[in-house]
């Protein structure tokens, strides 16, 4: 018997769950995480060599997690492809629709010799989560300036703490977690400040916020946060935020001021406060590359830019599916119900299946969740006040606001793409992943232009739009890539 | 003090270190197995390593492998993230910086 052959990229937790229903379904699956270990953000597991007795006191939801991970991981029909990053998706020709051709690669991150290999599956599942997304103030580029995920990652992941005297600021509720892990490993976290207003929270989860949170799996998780940092006795402010960090070659202090609804800050609110690291986080960018090069559509919400998919989580492209938060930001527990779908589906799964519904329940709750999260936790518009002409915007090409200003504004450079030409932002290593949407967001208020003109010679102006998703070295490149399409993938590599 | 690595004694995780020891730029630096680069770094108390085009510093920003600004060399492979790469014992570690003008990723040799 042939078995469909479904392709799952990321062992988060929407990958991990649409793994575990695509061989449920009967398909045969292979599992790719650039990491070595499963578990994506949420359940970043510590590593093998660290032998902990007790990781458990670091995650929600673990037993299940571990149970889930043993049980698939060690399947016959699963191959486990760790330490293996997706580089590139191919589209098929017109003659062949269907799913794209896998490239990846596998072996050390970033290592020279890596082995190339092909996959051309039956349905491929995107599951390749989010990352933060942080606007950019003076000094945010000094060392000891982290995004809150990282302080989550370091803490979470290999138990390193990113200070000692902390300040996490920025919006959203992924603040908590973050502070929290800073107090377990035994910072001090000195106030935790959310930008937006007590109004806009209140009036953004509107009504009956906690039984929302519940209904997406989240309240207990927030309230033992919340309790955590009672007993810390961390205040915790809304309508206030880091304008600026300040330091001689590593951050030494930070400029904090009240905001009000639109993020501009009050004139004489102003405070410093003496700190070794702060955190920053102002919600999440999916990882888009990889839905963009295998042609599947998105589209644009409150929250920002995610993949388009129906109730079946399929994408605009036949045999593509995608779950988890490269659709919504709706939190682990929908992630969960999103992958389940998906790998169900992507595995010719019967779509009236009676254990579908509580999954097509949780993902609604999961919607209408982050419907509400990113009403109550916007991006104020008056955030750019922040800016002085000096501060970098693009952190890789360092360009500066004033450079940003005075592409926009001439009339020959008001396209975009030539004002990247110009300024340098966004073309460099991190290929716009951090400055993209803030350059296209200044740049189209600078010059009232949203819609770009064709301009010959010039790339086109699709974001997102890396065609080589991750690194790779040209010899990797030059090297002869193994096709692994044939039903005979290696369970392991 | 700065960043550190909470103490193997007092963590509640339970977890066992196994020693290990890095060169960075020639110096030897200690950390233990399954740290990333960027950890050991971190752990030993330094905060930055990189230095971007006008000479400024630069250490971890993202953790996650998004935003390059961790890149360091590791024995001859330019480029590498050190908040993604695991350290191996003996591993030849260099800084780099960006004034000796690196090719964009995935364009060139890196
Ligand atoms: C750094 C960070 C820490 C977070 N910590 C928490 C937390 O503690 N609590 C919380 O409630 N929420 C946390 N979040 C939010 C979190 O993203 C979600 O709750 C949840 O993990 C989303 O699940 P997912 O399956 O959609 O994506 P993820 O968990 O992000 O999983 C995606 C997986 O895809 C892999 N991947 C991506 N691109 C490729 C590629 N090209 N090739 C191969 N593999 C690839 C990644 O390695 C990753 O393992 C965190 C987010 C970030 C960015
Ligand atoms: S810190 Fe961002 S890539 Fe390593």
């Amino acid at each position: 018997m042939t078995h469909r052959h479904v392709v799952v990229v990321g062992a988060g937790p929407a990958g991990l769950a649409a793994a575990e229903a695509a061989l449920s379904a009967g398909a045969r699956v292979t599992l790719i995480d650039a990491s070595d270990r499963p578990g994506g953000q949420y359940h970043r597991m510590l590593p093998e060599a660290y032998d902990a007795a007790r990781p458990e006191v670091l995650h929600h939801g673990w037993r299940a997690f571990d149970r889930r991970r043993r049980r698939v991981l060690t399947r016959p029909r699963c191959a486990w492809w760790s330490d293996t990053s997706v580089w590139a998706l191919e589209r098929p020709d017109p003659e062949r629709p269907g799913p794209p051709r896998v490239h990846v690669l596998h072996g050390p991150v970033d290592g020279g010799g890596r082995r190339r290999l092909t996959l051309d599956p039956d349905a491929l599942v995107l599951a390749v989560g989010a990352h933060d997304r942080v606007l950019p103030f003076p000094g945010w580029e000094l060392p000891g300036v982290f995004t809150a995920g990282a302080a989550q990652a370091l803490a979470k992941g290999e138990r390193v703490v990113v200070g000692d005297r902390v300040v996490v600021a920025g919006t959203g509720p992924f603040l908590l977690p973050v502070a929290a892990s800073l107090l377990e490993a035994g910072s001090r976290v000195l106030e935790v400040l959310e930008a937006n207003t007590r109004g806009t929270v209140a009036r953004g989860w509107s009504r009956r916020p906690w039984q929302l949170a519940a209904q997406a799996g989240k309240s207990g998780e927030l309230a033992e946060y919340a309790a955590l940092l009672i007993r810390h006795r961390v205040p915790c402010r809304t309508g206030r935020t880091v304008i600026e960090a300040r330091g001689d070659g590593r951050v030494e202090e930070v400029v904090t001021a009240r905001l009000r609804a639109d993020w501009s800050a009050v004139p004489g609110s102003e405070r410093t406060v003496a700190v070794d690291a702060v955190c920053v986080t102002h919600g999440f960018s999916p990882q888009l590359e990889l839905p963009v090069a295998a042609g599947c559509a998105l589209r644009t919400s409150p929250g920002g830019e995610f993949v388009e998919v129906d109730a079946d989580q399929a994408t605009s492209v036949p045999g593509v599916y995608s779950a988890g938060e490269i659709t919504g930001i709706a939190g682990a527990p929908a992630a969960r119900a999103e992958g389940a779908l998906a790998g169900w589906l992507a595995a010719g799964g019967d779509p009236r299946a009676s254990a579908l519904r509580p999954l097509r329940r949780g993902r609604d709750q999961g919607r209408a969740f982050a419907a509400r999260l990113a009403r109550a936790h916007p991006i104020g518009a008056a955030w750019s006040g922040w800016l002085r002409p000096e501060t970098v915007i693009c952190r890789c090409e360092e360009a500066d606001y004033a450079s940003l200003c005075r592409a926009a504004t001439r009339p020959e450079s008001a396209s975009a793409r030539v004002a990247k030409l110009e300024t340098r932002a966004g073309l460099g290593p991190c290929q716009a992943r951090i400055c993209g949407p803030t350059v296209a967001e200044l740049n189209t208020r600078l010059s009232g232009a949203p819609v770009e003109p064709p301009a010959e010679g010039l790339p086109a102006p699709v974001p997102h739009r890396r065609p080589i998703a991750q690194p790779i070295r040209l010899g990797e490149l030059a090297a002869p890539s193994e096709p692994a399409a044939d039903g005979s993938a290696p369970r392991h590599l | 003090m700065s960043p550190r690595r909470v103490r193997a004694g007092s963590d509640a995780v339970g977890r066992q270190d196994r020693p290990l020891r890095i060169t960075v730029d020639g110096e030897p630096v200690d950390g233990i197995a399954g740290q990333t680069i960027a950890g050991v770094l971190l752990a030993d108390d330094r905060l930055a390593w990189r230095r971007g085009r006008s000479g400024a510093p630069r250490g971890v920003f993202c953790g996650i492998g998004v935003c390059f600004d961790c890149l360091v060399t590791v024995g001859e492979e330019r480029d590498v993230r050190a908040c993604r790469r695991r350290a191996l014992d003996g591993d030849v570690v260099t800084t780099q910086s960006r004034q000796d003008a690196e090719p964009a990723p995935g364009t060139e040799e890196r």
